[in-house]
């Protein structure tokens, strides 16, 4: 093998958080024009534009958030396992409101009925608003710890319920999420329309390129007072993975110990907040394609901070701080990581050269002109 | 401890999501490949009927494809929402190949499928075939990889047992990969999905044809339906035929309860036709046999013998008595306990541990098992037969009607200019068969397996979350009452535009727009 244990582990951390970003990025953007179809299109055509400026991608985009659920299954089994049995009614809820989403898409246009339409828009609402709350909502309570316990069969029992999960620190996280997805949504929609909608696209930019901001920053100060998390004994980065062989001990303001011991890491935060003034700049100076880079560094940053804030934390357990999951004791096999290792370099970089090619192919601006000359065969 | 019902609950919304998905699943595959077959020779001969084959059919692709995917996003969350004890357990072997479905195979066929539906006019016609076939090839792919875990699930290799990490981890992904048990299944698994399809167009382009429309559309699809249609269920019967073969090899007990085998016959062993099985006495009452069948296809041989139930059974005993030092042991390194000797020993019966964990349904310590609760143990270690018996005889009497189907269609369309009615009448009343035999199978694969989540490994109903019982009534109601809606939603929007036809394209040349311009 090519790497050791601990090597690998940190490979797959940041191959989960590229994944992470990857959904944040490709996937965020199809959310925030979801949010963002009843307030933008103010007609049938209006809002047959919007839909078919992301029309012919969205369903490869969504492929990211299914892909880092996989890779976190395949890397990360135990961490797949708590979350999502222990967020169990806030992923369903995800699910439910993702379901939507395919069939608003393809069903919307197969009949002209007004009823039919004003309804599938409002499914597609929905299913751009409640996964990027809950996309939020649930770092929040990673950062917060969640209330489960590994027994010594490494059973997981979770003792907390879906209000408990929707607390005050976590709705602010998830809108950050929201936030963050509309501004990059709005970016999106700047970039691939003209007239009114492209207007009102650039009026949402900068409303919600500042509210994420500001949010952030709550969250940022929130941060030095919450509850973090640090492991006090020995830690061995090559051993079995067994979350139970360590103690754990949870103190306000131990998120920002990482900060203390890197304080370049100070830069990721930094830029995701200059890179969002920047995109604002740029969107406001009708520079849409730049904009929708700096934007993409945004929300990636933020994310990012996230991680940096917690590692080496997957999942803090708020109520049995031993239990807690780490990057060194939830990660599958070396055997496992090692191979999955392999496929993720080979496939992952294709992925992006065809998709870019996919993008490359359907660049233009989406019209209303464009909508009636193809009346049957866009959505 | 974990509630009977708890795990009742998990199994039945877990049926019911993936027999849900399961329906639109094969059509996807199939269509897939008869959509880039169709195109094909659109770019082969020029002619511009195949070009509008391949887009009427799109659109019912379209349709069922936007379910299939919804009803997919719930298979790949609902390991850890719902199995999390078996996503710990086993996810070291069992994600990865999830994993890699979607990086090889569920990323290609979404990305490429929006350029299927968008890009005829911004692509060059070679183009647009590579991604036709690209969204084709992702669609197969992925059903390999999503067969591979499965059939890991049926037959577990190249894993083992670790104490220190209290899991399943892999050992050989050559032997994962190469599994017989997946390799059987993916093939029997496409095929039936090719057989869907086909029999899907067979029998709509038979309604247009009944209907007197669109003549030179619809008697090209059924030819190619039917073409394909036969190659695939021959595949389906004859893979199907494989897949007993590696039962008896791999699944004993699976293969002996379709059969109801109670008991080890002298080889070759008779085959039952229809019966009435009675688990209780382990008989078949009103058996009707045919003599050295199941021998023959269960074993390949005549002197081989297919080990019947009973001897299962005592088989099962001896191992659920292993499985609970097995048990003991890992106790013992649980609790820190490194002693080499205790390792040794472990390690030569862990094998067993699965069939000691089977008691954890009756006796939370498994070590202080009383006799009786051993005896339950065994008799719940093979599935019911019953259902088994007979899911599977609709499953293969299904696939002979088809195959008689496919057989007359061929024939009928390789005359010129030959209209049978009897024989489009059987294809258009015959397109449910294929859904109710791809139910059937999943039913067969997954039903056959218990009492076993992984088999000889993992017990079902040790694999749950520990959620509550409405926990689960509310999110399996939810799951009923979204997905019934969305099934209406989609037949009724299918229906629409089978009966609309090709002249939904709105290319001026088909039957109603001919009409309106009267």
């Amino acid at each position: 093998m090519l790497f050791d244990y601990e090597t690998l582990r940190i490979i797959w951390w940041v191959f989960l958080g590229l994944l992470l970003i990857g959904f944040a990025v490709m996937g965020g953007f199809d959310l925030g024009v979801g949010i963002l179809l009843p307030f933008l299109g103010k007609n049938d055509e209006e809002r047959r534009v919007i839909i078919n400026a992301i029309g012919p991608t969205w369903e490869g985009n969504q492929v990211w958030f299914v892909m880092a659920g996989g890779a976190l299954f395949a890397a990360w089994p135990t961490a797949y396992a708590v979350s999502f049995s222990s967020m169990y009614f806030a992923l369903l809820l995800t699910l439910f409101a993702m379901f939507l989403r395919p069939l608003g898409f393809d069903y919307r246009s197969k009949l002209t009925n007004p009823k039919w339409r004003e309804n599938w828009d409002k499914a597609l609402f929905i299913g751009g608003f409640v996964p990027a709350l809950i996309f939020g909502v649930a770092f929040g309570n990673l950062l917060k710890g969640i209330p489960f316990h590994l027994e010594n069969d490494m059973r997981i029992m979770y003792f907390g319920d879906l209000w408990g999960l929707l607390n005050s620190f976590s709705l602010l996280v998830g809108l950050v999420s929201v936030s963050m997805f509309i501004m990059h949504g709005a970016v999106y929609l700047q970039l691939k329309t003209v007239g009114d909608i492209n207007v009102r696209a650039q009026k949402a930019v900068l409303k919600f390129g500042l509210a994420t901001l500001a949010l952030f920053a709550v969250v940022g100060y929130w941060i030095t007072i919450l509850d973090g998390y640090h492991i006090v004994t020995e830690i061995f980065p090559n051993a079995a993975s067994n979350p139970l062989a360590k103690f754990v001990k949870r103190e306000p303001g131990l998120w920002l110990d990482n900060y203390g011991h890197l304080p370049w890491l100070m830069a990721v935060p930094a830029t995701a907040f200059i890179s969002g003034l920047i995109t604002i700049a740029f969107s406001l100076f009708n520079r849409p394609g730049r904009a929708f880079i700096s934007s993409s560094l945004t929300v990636a940053c933020i994310i990012l901070t996230a991680g940096c804030s917690m590692f080496p934390f997957l999942i803090p357990s708020s109520i049995s701080a031993n239990s807690s999951l780490t990057v060194w004791d939830a990660s599958s096999s070396q055997t496992t990581l090692n191979m999955m290792f392999w496929v993720t370099i080979i496939f992952l970089p294709l992925i992006i050269v065809y998709t870019s090619w996919v993008f490359r192919v359907l660049r233009g601006k989406v019209t209303v002109e464009l909508i009636r000359k193809n009346n049957h065969t866009v959505y | 401890m974990i509630s009977e019902s708890v795990v009742e609950l998990s199994r039945w919304q877990f049926a019911v999501t993936s027999l849900y998905h399961f329906l639109f699943v094969p059509l996807t595959i199939g269509l897939s490949v008869l959509l880039a077959i169709m195109e094909s020779t659109y770019v082969m001969t020029g002619r511009e009927v195949y070009k509008d084959m391949t887009q009427f059919w799109g659109k019912l692709f379209g349709i069922n494809f936007a379910l299939g995917v919804t009803t997919g996003l719930t298979m790949e969350f609902q390991f850890g929402m719902n199995w999390s004890y078996f996503s710990h357990y086993v996810g070291d072997v069992f994600g990865a190949p999830l994993a890699i479905e979607g990086l090889m195979a569920f990323f290609m066929e979404s990305t490429f499928v929006g350029l299927f539906f968008f890009g005829w006019d911004k692509l060059t016609k070679g183009q647009h075939l590579l991604i036709t076939w690209l969204v084709a090839l992702g669609s197969n792919l992925s059903a390999l990889w999503i067969l591979v875990a499965n059939g890991w699930m049926q037959h577990p290799v190249g894993a083992e047992f670790n104490y220190e990490t209290m899991r399943m981890e892999v050992t050989s992904f050559g032997a994962l990969i190469f599994n017989p048990a997946a390799q059987v299944k993916f093939v029997h698994t496409v095929a039936a999905g090719y057989t869907t399809a086909s029999a899907f167009v067979l029998g709509i382009s038979a309604y247009y044809m009944l209907k007197g429309r669109d003549a030179a559309f619809s008697q090209r699809s059924y030819t190619i339906a039917a073409g394909f249609g036969l190659a695939a269920v021959l595949s389906v019967i004859v893979l199907g035929d494989e897949s007993g073969y590696t039962d008896g090899e791999v699944q004993k007990a699976k293969l002996a309860a379709i059969e109801a085998e109670w008991h080890t016959e002298e080889p070759p062993a008779a085959f039952t036709v229809v019966g009435i099985p009675d688990q209780e006495a382990m008989v078949t009452h009103n058996a009707i046999k045919i003599p050295w069948v199941l021998g023959l296809i269960g074993t390949r041989s005549a002197d081989t013998p297919v080990i019947g139930l009973t001897e299962i059974l005592e088989n099962n005993r001896i191992r659920i008595h292993s499985g609970i030092k097995a048990y003991a042991l890992l106790q013992k390194l649980r609790d820190g306990n490194r002693d080499e000797d205790v390792i040794a020993e472990f390690e030569a019966i862990k094998k067993d541990l699965g069939y000691g964990l089977l008691l954890k349904q009756y006796t939370e310590e498994v070590v202080d098992a009383t006799d009786e609760q051993i005896e339950m143990a065994v008799k719940n270690s093979i599935p019911q037969v019953a259902p088994l018996f007979w899911t599977f005889r609709v499953m293969v009497f299904c696939g002979f009607v088809m195959l008689f189907v496919f057989v007359s269609a061929v024939v009928v369309s390789s005359i010129r200019r030959c209209r049978i009615d009897w024989v489009l009448k059987l294809s258009l009343y015959t397109i449910p068969l294929p859904w109710i035999a791809c139910e059937m199978g999943w039913f067969v694969a997954e039903f056959g397996r218990q009492p076993w989540t992984i088999a000889e490994v993992l017990p079902t109903f040790l694999s749950v979350s520990s959620l509550s019982e409405w926990d689960i009534i509310l999110s399996l109601s939810g799951y009923i009452i979204l997905y019934t809606i969305f099934l209406a939603i989609e037949i009724f929007l299918m229906m629409k535009y089978i009966k609309l036809g090709p002249s939904s394209l709105h290319k001026r040349r088909y039957h109603f727009e001919i009409d309106e311009r009267g």
